[in-house]
């Protein structure tokens, strides 16, 4: 069988470029959303949060800064080909990305060692939280993210059973979404993981968040749930800033998965209009 | 409207601050978030003296990300206030005057904003790039060992922000998203 070799400094450097990268610029998607909003907000002071984060992207990319303070826990999807071979820890060479990109990249370090009794900085934003699928081929593909605290200390998990429906799953979105209110700096992007179990539903959701905001759910079912739940986000009134308006949320993404026929579990994931995520392919 | 406030806060000019103006704060600064605000309570729970005079002063809910060289302050956007709620109302009956975050705020932290005649301004979460412009020079206070979380001293001009609960209780939280909700 025939390897492909990828060399460990490869993808640190990679991992690196994504971290930096998606923390200075904003995906084209996020802020094509932002200034349709900002045409379309109903509040006047909504109309000037949404001025000043488009201002606020436009400087982070200008500079070459992050556009929040809050640079993320660092979460990684990896796909690595099966025909891959690299030479060294793959893990490590992901982890040293993160911790060059958060040192030299002027990011924040945001993680502590212990969740309960020590909450030790770890100076260098390490450990990551990896995602690795082995999938066919002689590629390794990373979509990686810095998933910001504010917005995900709003998420939930519901494990819902089959009886609830559509309406169930709608019911539970809303409710934590409606729940968030003006914390989580909306708008929004939701991201939901619908199916699987407990953790596949909630990885689901991360995922969710981290598609782009202009596609939609390839099965047309979920993608016109998509729509509605968006419309129906939008008629909460948080606004931007949560300080009152029309644009409470820029999106939501739903991914499926096959689930166990006396479940339907439900995770939303809730990201702010910071929505930083990039995508490389080795 | 926009109102021009230079610092330290008088209480006059608290007393002339409504819930949805909009504020440019100029002079010095406190910042803070999680770990500091634990630690200054349980110095106030124990009785003991704090290690930064928080009279007269406005705290800043902030962490921010590391200054790039040539810059006075990293990227330094608000945090979510309601993780401050526990401690917030021990502070301003110390004579904090006031609170810069973002997000609401919880039955006691109003009522100990009421009591004391103090505000709370709100800046744009996620705009810490443009905020940070704002900021002219930082000193560091105290709690170093907690590197972005460390109790530090921001000189600002023109620190763009909202009123978001005003010195008689009046609440945007409250009273702004219900004129936009939709049935």
């Amino acid at each position: 069988m025939e390897f492909r070799a990828i060399s460990a400094e490869e993808i640190t450097s990679a991992v690196k470029k994504l971290f930096t990268d998606c923390n200075y610029f904003i995906g084209s998607d996020i802020l094509c959303a932002l200034s349709k909003a900002r045409d379309n907000e109903k509040s006047p002071v909504g109309k000037s949060v949404l001025s000043q984060i488009i201002e606020n992207d436009r400087i982070a990319a200008e500079e070459e800064i992050p556009l929040c303070q809050d640079t993320g826990m660092a979460v990684l999807f990896v796909e690595y080909g099966d025909k891959v071979c690299v030479d060294g820890d793959f893990d490590e060479a992901v982890t040293e990305g993160v911790r060059q990109a958060y040192r030299d990249g002027y990011l924040r370090k945001s993680v502590v060692s212990d969740p309960v009794f020590d909450r030790v900085n770890t100076k260098d934003n390490t450990p990551a939280i990896i995602h690795t699928k082995i999938v066919r081929g002689d590629k390794i593909r990373i979509t990686a993210g810095g998933k910001g605290f504010g917005s995900e200390n709003m998420s939930a998990i519901k494990m819902l059973t089959p009886s609830y429906g559509v309406e169930g799953v709608k019911q539970f979105i809303l409710d934590t979404v409606f729940k968030a209110g003006p914390n989580p700096c909306p708008p929004i992007v939701v991201g939901v993981g619908i199916g699987g179990t407990f953790e596949r539903a909630a990885q689901l959701a991360k995922k969710a968040t981290f598609r782009a905001i202009d596609t939609s759910n390839p099965d047309p079912r979920y993608a016109a749930l998509e729509d509605e739940l968006l419309g129906e986000i939008n008629k909460m009134g948080f606004g931007p800033a949560g300080l009152g308006g029309s644009t409470t949320a820029l999106g939501v993404n739903i991914e499926t998965s096959p689930t166990h026929i006396a479940g339907m579990p439900v995770a939303v994931n809730i990201c702010c209009h910071a929505a930083r995520h990039a995508s490389v392919e080795i | 409207m926009t109102k021009r406030i230079t610092l330290p806060i008088t209480e006059k000019a608290i007393a002339d601050l409504h819930a949805g103006d909009s504020v440019l704060l100029t002079g010095t600064i406190l910042t803070g978030r999680d770990a500091a605000h634990k630690r200054l309570y349980e110095l106030i729970e124990k009785g003991e003296p704090l290690p930064v005079d928080i009279k007269g002063e406005l705290i800043y809910y902030v962490g921010p990300a590391p200054a790039k060289p040539g810059y006075a302050v990293g990227p330094a956007g608000p945090t979510s206030s309601y993780r401050m709620d526990k401690y917030a109302p021990s502070l301003l009956d110390l004579g904090l005057k006031g609170m810069i975050g973002k997000g609401a705020r919880n039955r006691d932290v109003i009522d100990a904003i009421v009591r004391n005649k103090c505000v709370y301004l709100v800046a744009i979460g996620g705009a810490a790039a443009l905020i940070a412009k704002s900021i002219k020079k930082e000193e560091l206070l105290c709690y170093e060992d907690l590197g972005t979380e460390a109790v530090r001293r921001y000189t600002v001009e023109d620190f763009p922000c909202i009123v978001a609960i005003d010195s008689e209780g009046n609440n945007v939280y409250e009273t702004e998203p219900v004129k936009y909700r939709e049935d």
